[in-house]
């Protein structure tokens, strides 16, 4: 790689300014007009045009969605209703980083054990009334309350009062110390809606405080938006108008972007890629989340209650190959810890479990076995490439002694019938922006979705100490900590981090891509631009 | 008459109760594909109970049978509870533009499908043997052997793709303006054009070619009537009863089979509403779209029956 075209990488990934580009490409004798090409090739344009009408191909939409953000399955209602059209108290940046929102600041009270969020000025809805502390307490208490169907409940059972203190403050009380509120506050379950006179919050409307004003929605097929004039954000959004189509068929999809139907699409078929590299017109847009694919193993089940087992079955996987042959390399492997690298606090635990069948044969023998039998069940619902992927390492095991048998279950009824039944299954986690939110929701004690049954104690007071713990230095340890544990004694064995793999037309520009959702953190409408 | 349509009823009832026990018996529920991983026991049960799950089947089919007899198909699940509040999405208002949607398909392939295959069958019949009756037959029977998706997106590839004359989806709205619906399904209808004119093109020739052996044909060519006036005025009155009959089997095939049609040009029809929630398990809505694909077949069986009762008067009385 030359130099200028290491900068060049730097730059896409955030890592130094626009500013600074300039200089090193001018210290290695480039124009500043050459300059400016290589980055708008690269996808890093000047100053963001106004206008336009893009239209976005997405993957996913169904006919009973709603525009209920108690229930936003997947990117159908979540790029539109939440990226597009709301926003919620809090975001998160493209460096992984939270930041305020539709609030101008937050601040940790009592050990974090209250939060206080001031609402910044001049937030408006899109029907002109002014963001109040009633609109926000109604928005959070339509996902609490004992017969609340939302997604979002679990994530606010810690939330014991919300109330206004004031015309522009809001005080959240949690049963415990929480560093990391302000990332929950972030999530597209919890946009920012109305209140109704009743203190109910009105979702039904489409009235939100979002980049682009609710027009047309056809559930499964098609949603269109207007620009927002008294958007809150300076210069944003883009676009004129933006149409988000439901286009499930991947061919279908990629034929749209390559017909010039669409100027993006999301979930590019892997096994064409290459393919679509070559249109001239054409950019692939390519980045690791949080989202990972998993093996987890019930540690009070028999063989898998034994850590010499857990750990000859983390030896004996060889992930690079799956990454490799069933992923086609749009995944890095994972290493037994769920936390993704680009998340706070991340840490790589050591050792590194590459593929060592020797390794695995010895922890065997240190369990008091000489062979070993098990059933993994599988099946693609879990994860697109599960049962290749268990396949695979089945042929990978044999080599330490260890018989997998893969037993391949229908996609029907996959979540409910085996996953947290079985002791050992496939899964798929689209992953959370902090260690403790993804800890709180997978590993802790008696969590719903425990699915490794995982109970360490000592695991579990430290977790419930580093959520109210302030000081940035003692909470890295304290993560660093729990991720070794995980890594060490957990029963996930984490196969892959996935790629977000999508395309666009290069008539499109954008800054570096948010990573900790799909499509720009799904907030592709807002922070696009045709260059 | 009174006794088909008769049968026609006691048909589409029998066709209910199959409907409803093999929907009863799919795995998995509405509450628990909505949710996905975050269904919870309890959440899973306020949902059941909202949308009336939690009672007996045989009580939940009298309900639903009751209220078809009414003409209320009910409301979809996807309405229920925090998911619909107070907009009750009901079955109707979801599949009667998709409905609409496939009609339209369904018309603009017939129109073009059914005279083009009449006219080829005709003159396959006149040219039997000849040159254009080998092509004609080689074309219609090879656009019938590959799969409708390979149709589908061949015609893609040099009419969306390499060329673009045609978009490559058929993005339709129910206020998109007549002319521009039709170029925006050109596609989508070659493709259902090409996939069904094989067989009642075929019909339309065996069916007359197999009169051209009988004693008036004969009759009327020793009269010295031209041969295009024979097969038109002469063979094809005699002919329609079985091309009828595969008329309306296409026809209804147009309605009812054309969902991968749909999912390759991105068309919201019936089809896709229908898959869609089969796997969310909106019970209410692939109810409504199973009995609707059941009465088209027997509505278009009917009609094909009436038509070959006009055209040949004999068919009334049994020998």
């Amino acid at each position: 790689m030359s130099e200028l075209e290491y900068w060049t990488q730097q730059i896409v990934k955030g890592r130094i300014s626009r500013r600074e580009f300039m200089g090193r490409a001018a210290a290695l004798g480039v124009t500043t007009a050459l300059a400016s090409t290589m980055l708008s090739e690269a996808g890093v344009a000047a100053t963001p045009k106004q206008g336009g009408s893009a239209r976005f191909g997405l993957a996913h939409g169904a006919t009973t969605d709603t525009l209920d953000p108690a229930g936003y399955p997947d990117t159908g209602t979540q790029v539109p209703f939440w990226g597009a059209m709301s926003n919620s108290l809090t975001e998160v940046d493209a460096k992984g980083n939270i930041t305020a929102d539709v609030v101008e600041s937050m601040e940790p009270a009592d050990g974090a054990k209250s939060w206080v969020f001031k609402i910044r000025k001049g937030v408006t809805f899109h029907n002109g009334k002014s963001l109040t502390p009633a609109d926000i307490i109604a928005s959070y208490r339509h996902h609490m309350g004992a017969d609340s169907k939302s997604a979002a409940k679990s994530l606010l059972t810690a939330v014991t009062d919300i109330k206004a203190d004031g015309p522009d403050t809001v005080v959240f009380t949690l049963s415990g110390g929480n560093a990391d509120f302000p990332y929950i506050c972030s999530d597209y379950h919890i946009p920012i809606m109305p209140a109704k006179d009743d203190g109910t919050a009105d979702w039904q409307s489409g009235v939100r405080t979002g980049a682009y004003v609710f027009g047309h929605w056809e559930p499964g097929v098609k949603a269109e938006l207007k620009r927002n004039p008294n958007y809150h954000k300076p210069g944003m959004p883009h676009f004129d108008e933006v149409t988000f189509l439901t286009l499930g068929d991947v061919t279908a999809r990629t034929n749209a972007l390559i017909t010039g139907q669409v100027d993006w699409i999301g979930r590019c078929d892997l096994k064409t890629l290459n393919l679509l590299k070559k249109n001239p017109k054409i950019a692939i847009a390519e980045y690791t989340g949080y989202g990972h694919y998993v093996f987890p193993m019930m540690v009070d089940q028999a063989p898998f209650d034994n850590v010499d087992v857990r750990l000859a079955l983390k030896y004996a996987i060889n992930r690079e190959e799956i990454a490799k042959k069933v992923f086609l390399g749009h995944a890095v492997p994972g290493n037994d810890n769920p936390i993704a690298k680009s998340v706070k606090f991340a840490v790589d635990p050591k050792p590194d479990f590459t593929y060592n069948p020797d390794k695995a044969k010895f922890h065997l023998k240190k369990a008091g076995l000489s062979s070993l039998k098990v059933d993994l069940s599988v099946a693609d619902a879990a994860f697109n490439g599960a049962v290749d992927a268990a396949v695979l390492y089945q042929q990978h095991a044999k080599k330490a002694g260890i018989d997998i048998n893969v037993v391949r279950e229908p996609n029907d009824g996959y979540w409910n019938n085996v996953w947290l039944k079985k002791a050992w299954c496939g899964g798929y986690w689209s992953g959370r922006p902090t260690c403790d939110w993804l800890m709180t929701t997978v590993y802790a004690k008696g969590a719903a979705w425990n699915e490794t049954h995982y109970a360490n104690p000592h695991f579990n007071e430290l977790l419930v100490a580093a959520r109210s713990e302030t000081d940035d230095n003692k909470r890295a340890g304290m993560y660093a900590e729990l991720q070794q544990l995980l890594h060490d004694d957990g029963g996930v064995i984490v196969i892959v981090f996935n790629n977000y793999v999508e395309a666009n037309s290069k008539k499109m520009a954008h800054n570096t891509i948010a990573p900790n959702w799909e499509a720009d953190g799904l907030k592709i409408a807002e922070r696009w631009w045709f260059a | 008459m009174l006794q088909r349509l008769g049968l026609g009823v006691l048909t589409l009832f029998v066709v209910s109760i199959i409907i409803f026990t093999a929907i009863a018996m799919l795995p998995g529920d509405f509450a628990k594909a909505i949710l996905g991983q975050a269904a919870t026991p309890e959440t899973v049960a306020a949902f059941q109970h909202e949308v009336g799950l939690d009672r007996p089947p045989v009580l939940r089919y009298f309900i639903w049978i009751a209220g078809v007899l009414h003409g209320d198909f009910g409301n979809s699940f996807a309405s229920a509870g925090s998911l619909g509040g107070g907009h009750a999405r009901t079955v109707m208002s979801l599949i009667a533009p998709r409905l609409a949607n496939t009609l339209f398909l369904a018309g603009f392939a017939a129109v073009i499908a059914v005279p083009l295959s009449l006219g080829l069958g005709m003159l396959a019949a006149l040219y039997r043997g000849s040159v254009f009756d080998r092509l004609v037959n080689i074309f219609t029977l090879a656009s019938i052997s590959v799969p409708e998706f390979f149709v589908a997106y061949i015609l893609m590839l040099f009419l969306a793709v390499r060329f673009h004359i045609f978009d490559s989806l058929a993005d339709v709205s129910p206020d998109t303006p007549f002319f521009d619906r039709v170029f925006a399904c050109v596609l989508p209808a070659m493709t259902l054009v090409l996939v069904i004119v094989a067989h009642m093109m075929r019909m339309t020739r065996a069916a007359i070619i197999n009169l051209l052996a009988s004693p008036y044909i004969e009759m009327a060519r020793l009269k010295g009537i031209a041969p295009r006036r024979v097969i038109v005025h002469h063979a094809l009155p005699n002919a329609w009863a079985p091309i009828a009959t595969v008329i309306a089997l296409n026809l209804a095939y147009l309605i009812v089979g054309v969902v991968i049609v749909e999912v390759v040009f991105v068309y919201p029809g019936i089809g896709q509403l229908m898959v869609d929630s089969v796997s969310a398990r909106d019970v209410p809505v692939v109810q409504a779209c199973a009995l609707i694909f059941a009465a088209t077949y027997i509505l278009l069986n009917l009609l094909a029956d009436i038509v070959a009762i006009v055209t040949n008067p004999r068919l009334l009385h049994r020998r």
